[in-house]
């Protein structure tokens, strides 16, 4: 039995990919020995949890330590975590963290050289896999994109990323299908969402009422498909899937944003002198919260230092930030000196040069960057000021 | 991506801020080989690595890289001495593709430093001359004490090969007996047909812009024109974001690029 058109225009998903009777349903206590499987395979998982007063993605133990009945109230420049009375598990949106921490990590070692009298010097082996292997549990449709643009950029180059490499091979996703999408969402304008289609192991999707507390689970891989084996569930039944297809229809109607894309990256090469561009730099305090709190950006810088004798160099790569002076840096001077020029290079690069580079927009409709910028800038409202008729 | 290390056989002082380095690895790899027009990413240990163009291209594997010193880096570099260890990556990018200026007439134009990557097209040029037609060698540089390579320019001046070598400065005292003015003074006054002339330049993004402008007034295609861009490089692999300019990354895409495809980037201003 299958639900509804594979690509509902709502949805805006165009693999062919349903809610199928594949799929099965778990109870709470399901979902704690799927925990407990991943973790018995070896898996740190990772997943939702209150930290600081925000919804982070961090080492768990079991599922008590998911944020239940916790939800998020989003906004530009805002972010409260806020109390729901259905002990939903997984009944908010995206927080300030993404994937990326774990798989393009904010500092890493890119290798490590001494020297040597003969030699000159000796680097060291690069390359060293990651120790661990994660499973993220709680990976949203606009993150599973995310993770697909990151691939493109450090795997499907000329050169692959060894570090991501490893830390991606090594992942197990466990998607949640949206069912609260935040103030400042908009995955369907991006079409990344509210339900991800593929790129993962399991997908669950959250029933919770006042009867209820169960997951639809979707199978997307083998493995996915093999831990299953260990976990009591049973098939879900048509009206188990009628539920899980009206929770995503339910968020695709609820999106706090919707930014035009029709073809935006065109459009905003011709653009590149608005005044719009001054209006928005008279704001932006050039911080660079957007560029971290981005699942897809992927600027890095690289610094060189030695341990104290000297005999020991160490290059350590860091996220860097189109927004500061040194990353255009070249003698004479910055070539993007001014506010202006810095977010006019990240906005356009996020959703226009990036599908010439890569073949794919590089914003898939998160939000962070508005509920995160400390002054409250949407790029919604910047690329709809940019695109307004000229008066 | 790691440095290979390499020995610095010979260095050569070109000006009171140029220098020239000839490295050769240490290991026993084969060595690396590059095109004219590409450059490695240079690194000193524990200080840091530049992007540097390759500035002759040597048969026995030794690399040869002209650097300015202007930063901690190209200091450390340009403060080496033979028997020296510097670690090298590469080579990446483009190349000016100087085959494909065969039967043409050439112009070379280099300002200051933009010099080094073009002295192996010369060289290419002139050990190859019958396959091309005229051949301009312009470079400018800032003050007669400015201009590198001095000795090889008087070499190409004083070949019977036929190659016009024009020289010009901003600033000169009475006793230089040369040009004074902009190097795209040079251009109106070389010896080229414009129609079948291919034209590599190389300097400061102001010069390769008048550069442009003086060939298409004599009406040489600009799709025939290439430029080489200076965007800050720190992976070379396109991946670590900052060399972008628009949706080029001039480490994979450049340095050199057509003058139709850089000149539209370069006239955005702060992109």
């Amino acid at each position: 039995m299958t639900f509804g058109p594979c690509c509902d225009v709502a949805w805006g998903i165009h693999r062919d990919v349903t809610l199928s009777d594949g799929a099965l349903l778990i109870d709470r206590r399901g979902l704690e020995t799927l925990f407990q499987a991943l973790g018995s395979q070896g898996y740190t998982v990772i997943a939702p949890t209150v930290r600081d007063g925000a919804i982070v993605y961090d080492e768990v133990d079991g599922i008590e330590e998911l944020p239940a009945g916790v939800t998020d109230i989003q906004q530009p420049g805002s972010y409260r975590l806020s109390t729901r009375d259905d002990g939903a598990l997984f009944g908010y949106a995206v927080g300030p963290h993404s994937w990326k921490k774990y798989l393009f990590r904010s500092e890493a070692v890119v290798f490590r050289a001494r020297l040597d009298a003969e030699r000159g010097f000796v680097p060291s082996e690069a390359g060293e896999p990651a120790a661990t292997r994660y499973a993220f549990v709680g990976v949203r449709a606009c993150e599973v994109a995310a993770i697909e643009v990151q691939d493109r950029v450090f795997l499907e180059g000329s050169h692959r990323e060894r570090d991501y490499e490893s830390r991606r091979d090594g992942a197990f996703v466990i998607a949640v299908q949206c069912g609260e999408p935040g103030g400042t969402c908009f995955c369907v304008s991006m079409h990344t969402g509210p339900r991800a289609e593929s790129g993962f192991d399991l997908a669950l999707t959250e029933l919770v009422d006042a009867q209820l507390h169960e997951f639809v689970v979707e199978v997307g891989s083998a493995r996915g498909g093999a831990i299953m084996a260990s976990v009591p569930s049973r098939p879900a039944q048509s009206r188990d899937l009628g539920a899980a297809r009206a929770v995503s229809d339910r968020a695709a109607s609820r999106m706090g944003r919707t930014m035009e894309s029709d073809g935006l990256p065109q459009r905003l090469a011709e653009l590149l002198e608005h005044p719009q561009w001054d209006d928005v730099a008279s704001r932006c305090l050039s911080c660079t919260n957007c560029t971290l709190v981005c699942p897809t950006c992927f600027c890095s810088s690289v610094e060189d230092t030695t341990d104290l004798t000297g005999t020991e160099a160490i290059r350590t790569r860091r996220w860097d930030s189109c927004f500061t002076l040194d990353h255009s840096y070249i003698h004479g001077g910055s070539v993007r000196a001014s506010t202006r020029d810095q977010y006019r290079q990240w906005l356009t690069h996020k959703l226009s040069t990036w599908v010439d580079q890569f073949g794919t927009s590089g914003c898939v409709g998160c939000g962070r960057c508005i509920t995160w910028c400390p002054v409250g800038i949407d790029l919604t409202a910047e690329v709809a000021a940019l695109l307004a008729p000229a008066d | 991506m790691r440095p290979r290390p390499h020995q610095v056989l010979e260095v050569k002082i070109e000006t009171a801020d140029v220098t020239t380095i000839v490295v050769a690895p240490i290991d026993a790899e084969p060595p690396l080989v590059a095109r004219a027009g590409q450059f490695n990413m240079l690194w000193m240990f524990g200080i840091g690595e530049v992007p540097i163009s390759v500035s002759r291209i040597r048969r026995d594997g030794a690399l040869v890289h002209t650097i300015r010193a202007v930063g901690v880096v190209t200091s450390a570099l340009a403060g080496l001495d033979a028997g020296g260890v510097v670690g090298v990556r590469g080579p990446f990018g483009t190349g000016w593709d100087v085959d494909s200026a065969a039967g043409r007439d050439l112009v070379v134009v280099g300002g200051g430093i933009g010099l080094a990557p073009l002295r192996p097209v010369v060289e290419h040029v002139l050990a190859n001359r019958g396959d091309y037609g005229r051949v301009s060698v312009l470079v400018g540089a800032r003050t007669p004490k400015d201009i590198v390579f001095g000795e090889d320019i008087d070499q190409w001046q004083h070949s019977d090969l036929g190659v016009d070598v024009q020289v010009t400065v901003d600033v000169a005292g009475a006793e230089w007996p040369g040009h004074v003015g902009v190097v795209t003074d040079l251009i109106a006054s070389a010896h080229f047909e414009p129609a079948r002339t291919i034209a590599f330049v190389c300097g400061p993004e102001a010069m390769m812009r008048f550069a442009t402008r003086a060939l298409q007034e004599l009406a040489v295609p600009l799709e025939r024109i290439r430029l080489s861009a200076e965007r800050n490089m720190q992976c070379a692999i396109a991946q670590c974001g900052h060399c972008q300019l628009g949706d080029v990354f001039v480490c994979r895409d450049g340095p050199v690029l057509a003058a139709a495809r850089l000149l539209p980037l370069l006239a955005v201003r702060g992109r």
